[in-house]
C-alpha cells in the first residue's frame, strides 16, 4: 500500500479559537503532522476535548487552520468556496449519530441523492443512489428509497449516512465515532463494512474514536492525541500491544480485559487554553509521579522542555522524554 | 440475605409492546448483578419497573420483592418511601437527568429534604459529605450542571442516588458516552461505594466487557427475556447462548490476533418489541438455529453448574458446534 505520496497530509497544523471575555485562546490543535496513504485506515484516538474532532474538521476544510497546511493528493487546500466544494466531493465526512445527521423529513433516496444534486451530477441519479445503498449493505436498494429515517434501525441509518458519503465516489472518508451510538451487535457489521469498502474501492479512512478496540478491529495505523498534539503514533500492533507513551499505557490499562494493574489517571484532560509548560502530559503522568522519570534523569525535562512535533509518516514515534531515555540506555 | 427477588415480571406498554416477558432475578446485599442487552431488549424498562416508574396504562405482572415486600402491591405512599430510601436509580445521560437551572447541591439535597425528613442545615451538611464521597470538592455544590464535565455530572448523579442511604442502587448505563479514562474512574467509584456500604447493585449496559469486569453475576437479555445467566466472567468468556457469544465477541480483546481486521457483529437488527418473531425470538439472527427454533420457544435451563441459558443447544443431547 505504498504510493508515491500520501493522499492527505497535514503539516504543522494549528487551530486556535479565540478566548471569550479576555480569556486566553484555546489551542485545540497545536502542531499536528499526519499523513494518510491511499487505501490506508488511520485511527485517531484520544479523550474528549483532546482536539481530535477539531483536527478531523480542519482536515476536511470545515475549520480553516490558523497555522500550517493541509494538502490532498499533493496539492494544498485552497480556502475558497469553489475549491472546497471540489475537495468535499473527494473527501467525505461520516458523523457519529445517524439520527442527528439525517433530515427526518427526507426519504433515504433524497438523503443519498442530496450530494449528487449539490455537485450537479450528470449521470443516472437513480442508478448512482442504488449503487451507493447496495455498497453500504442496504439490499435490495429499491426497497429503501422511500423509507424515512424513523422507519429504520440505528444500524440501517448509519448505513444510509455512509451511502450518502459513498455516492460521490470519494477517495477519503473521515468518520467521527462511526459506531459510538450503535448497538453492540450492529457495531461489528458497520466496521466490517468500512473494511470491505477499503478492499473493494481502495478507500482511505481516518476514523476518529475514543474506542481502542475499534482501532484494533479495523485500522492499519493509530495516532494517539493528547491536548492538541499527537503523542504517539505507529502501526496498530506496535502502539496497542507495546505502548511506549505513559498516556497510551494508561489508556490501555483501564480497558476491562487489560492485564495488570489499571492506571487510572486522576482528573480530566486539562483545558486547551492553558496547556502546561514542558511535556503537556506531565501534570497527570504516572511515570513522573512514581519517580521513575526522576530515576531515568528526565524529570526536569518533563517539567520544562516541550517535545517536538512528531512526523506524520508511518514509522513508530513517541513524544515522551522518559520513553526516549529508556531506548537510549 | 436476599435483597431483591423478581419473579416472572412482565411489562406491556399501552401500544402492545411486550417489553419484558417473564424475568426472574435475585440479588443479595453487597453483590453486583449486570444486565446486558441492546436497545429495545427491555433492560431499561426492567429498571423503571422495579421502582414503578413506568407511564400510566402500562401493564405490569409478576412480583418484585424488595426486602420481602412486593413493590407492585404497595400503596402509593409506601412506594414513595421506597424510592430513594430503599432503592435509587442512576440514570443514563447525566446531561439530561440534571435540572440545568438548579445548582447541583440543591438537587442532591432535594431527596434528603423530601425523603430523609432532615432540616436545611443537615441536608447541606449531608450534601457536602456525599460530594466528597464521590470525589468532588464540597464547593462544587454551588455549580450548575453546565459548569461540570460529563464525568463530574455522573458523579453528581451517583451522589444523588446515595443521598438517602438506599440498600439497592440501579445504574442504567452509568458510563455510556464517557471516555475510557473517565469510565474507569466512575466504575472504580461505584465498586468502592458498593463494597463500603454493602449495597446491592444492578448495573445495566450493552458493554459486556465492562459488566464482566465490575459485576459478580451477569444476565443477558434479548427481546424482553433473560436468555443467559451465570457468573460474570464465565458468561463473558464462554457464553452458552449464541446471542451471549455474539455480544461478547462485539468488543474485541486488544492483542487477540483473531479479531485483528475482523470485527465481529451479528447480522440483522434487534427485534421490535411490538412485533416479535415466533418461536425462539432470536432465531432470525441465530447462526446455529435449527428448523424447530422457528416454532419452539425456549426457556432458561441449567447448562452448567450455576449457569442457565435459553437455547435449544443447551442441556440437550446436541451441543452447539461453534
Amino acid at each position: 500500500m505504498t504510493t508515491p505520496g500520501p493522499l492527505l497530509s497535514a503539516r504543522g497544523l494549528h487551530v486556535t479559537f479565540p478566548g471569550r471575555h479576555g480569556a486566553p485562546e484555546a489551542r485545540a490543535v497545536d502542531g499536528v503532522e499526519l499523513d494518510i496513504g491511499a487505501g490506508e485506515i488511520v485511527a485517531l484516538v484520544g479523550e474528549s476535548g483532546c482536539g481530535k474532532t477539531t483536527l478531523a474538521r480542519s482536515l476536511l476544510g470545515l475549520v480553516p487552520p490558523t497555522g500550517g497546511s493541509v494538502s490532498f493528493a499533493g496539492k494544498p487546500l485552497a480556502y475558497n468556496s469553489r475549491a472546497l466544494k471540489a475537495y468535499r466531493k473527494r473527501a467525505q465526512l461520516v458523523l457519529q449519530d445517524p439520527s442527528g445527521s439525517l433530515n427526518p423529513r427526507h426519504t433515504v433516496y433524497e438523503a443519498v441523492a442530496e450530494g449528487l444534486r449539490i455537485h450537479g451530477y450528470g449521470g443516472d441519479e437513480q442508478a448512482a443512489v442504488a449503487g451507493a445503498l447496495a455498497r453500504a449493505g442496504l439490499r435490495p436498494p429499491e426497497r429503501f428509497f422511500l423509507r424515512y429515517p424513523h422507519e429504520l434501525s440505528g444500524g440501517q441509518r448509519q448505513r444510509v449516512v455512509i451511502a450518502g458519503a459513498l455516492v460521490l465516489e470519494p477517495e477519503l472518508l473521515v468518520a467521527d465515532e462511526p459506531v459510538a451510538s450503535l448497538d453492540a451487535s450492529v457495531r461489528g457489521e458497520i466496521l466490517a463494512l468500512l473494511l470491505r469498502l477499503r478492499t473493494e474501492l481502495g478507500l482511505s479512512a481516518l476514523v476518529v474514536t475514543h474506542d481502542l478496540g475499534l482501532a484494533w478491529n479495523i485500522a492499519d495505523r493509530v495516532a494517539v492525541m493528547y491536548l492538541g498534539r499527537i503523542v504517539e503514533t505507529g502501526t496498530v500492533e506496535q502502539v496497542l500491544t507495546a505502548p511506549r507513551h505513559p498516556y497510551t499505557q494508561a489508556l490501555l490499562s483501564v480497558l476491562p480485559e487489560a492485564p495488570g494493574e489499571p492506571v487510572v489517571l486522576t482528573g480530566e484532560p486539562p483545558d486547551p487554553s492553558r496547556i502546561p509548560t514542558g511535556c503537556r502530559f506531565h501534570a497527570r503522568c504516572q511515570v513522573l509521579a512514581s519517580g521513575e522519570a526522576e530515576e531515568a534523569g528526565v524529570a526536569d525535562a518533563c517539567r520544562t522542555r516541550d517535545l517536538e512535533v512528531l512526523a506524520g509518516s508511518g514509522e513508530g514515534q513517541v513524544a515522551c522524554h522518559w520513553a526516549r531515555a529508556r531506548v537510549t540506555t | 440475605m436476599t435483597l431483591l427477588e423478581v419473579r416472572d415480571l412482565t411489562v406491556t406498554y399501552p401500544n402492545g409492546a411486550a417489553a419484558v416477558r417473564g424475568v426472574d432475578l435475585s440479588l443479595d446485599s453487597g453483590s453486583k448483578l449486570g444486565v446486558a442487552g441492546e436497545s429495545g431488549c427491555g433492560k431499561s424498562t426492567l429498571a423503571l419497573a422495579l421502582l414503578r416508574l413506568l407511564p400510566a396504562g402500562t401493564e405490569v405482572g409478576g412480583e418484585i420483592l424488595l426486602d420481602g415486600e412486593d413493590v407492585l402491591k404497595m400503596r402509593w405512599g409506601q412506594v414513595r418511601a421506597v424510592r430513594w430510601a430503599g432503592a435509587s436509580i442512576v440514570f443514563q445521560g447525566a446531561m439530561h437527568s440534571l435540572n440545568p437551572v438548579h445548582r447541583v447541591g440543591d438537587q442532591i439535597a432535594e431527596p434528603i429534604l423530601l425523603h430523609g425528613g432532615a432540616g436545611a442545615a443537615a441536608a447541606r451538611k449531608r450534601t457536602g459529605e456525599l460530594l466528597e464521597q464521590v470525589g468532588l470538592p464540597t464547593a462544587r455544590a454551588r455549580a450548575y450542571p453546565h459548569e461540570l464535565s460529563g464525568g463530574q455530572r455522573q458523579r453528581v448523579m451517583i451522589a444523588m442516588a446515595l443521598a438517602c442511604d438506599p440498600k439497592l442502587v440501579i445504574a442504567d448505563e452509568p458510563t455510556t458516552a464517557l471516555d475510557v479514562m473517565i469510565q474507569a474512574q466512575i466504575l472504580r467509584l461505584i465498586e468502592q461505594l458498593v463494597s463500603e456500604q454493602e449495597l446491592g447493585l444492578i448495573m445495566i449496559s450493552h458493554d459486556l466487557a465492562v459488566l464482566a469486569d465490575t459485576c459478580d453475576r451477569l444476565a443477558v437479555m434479548y427481546a424482553g427475556r433473560v436468555v443467559e445467566e451465570g457468573p460474570a466472567r464465565a458468561v463473558y468468556e464462554d457464553a452458552l447462548h449464541p446471542y451471549g457469544k455474539a455480544l461478547s465477541g462485539a468488543f474485541p480483546r486488544i492483542g487477540d490476533p483473531a479479531s485483528r481486521f475482523a470485527p465481529r457483529g451479528l447480522p440483522g437488527d434487534p427485534p421490535d418489541p411490538s412485533d416479535l418473531p415466533s418461536g425462539c425470538t432470536f432465531h432470525p439472527r441465530c447462526p446455529v438455529a435449527l428448523d424447530g427454533c422457528e416454532v419452539e420457544d425456549q426457556w432458561l435451563r441449567e447448562g452448567a453448574p450455576g449457569r442457565r441459558a435459553a437455547c435449544v443447544h443447551v442441556g440437550a443431547a446436541v451441543r452447539s458446534t461453534t
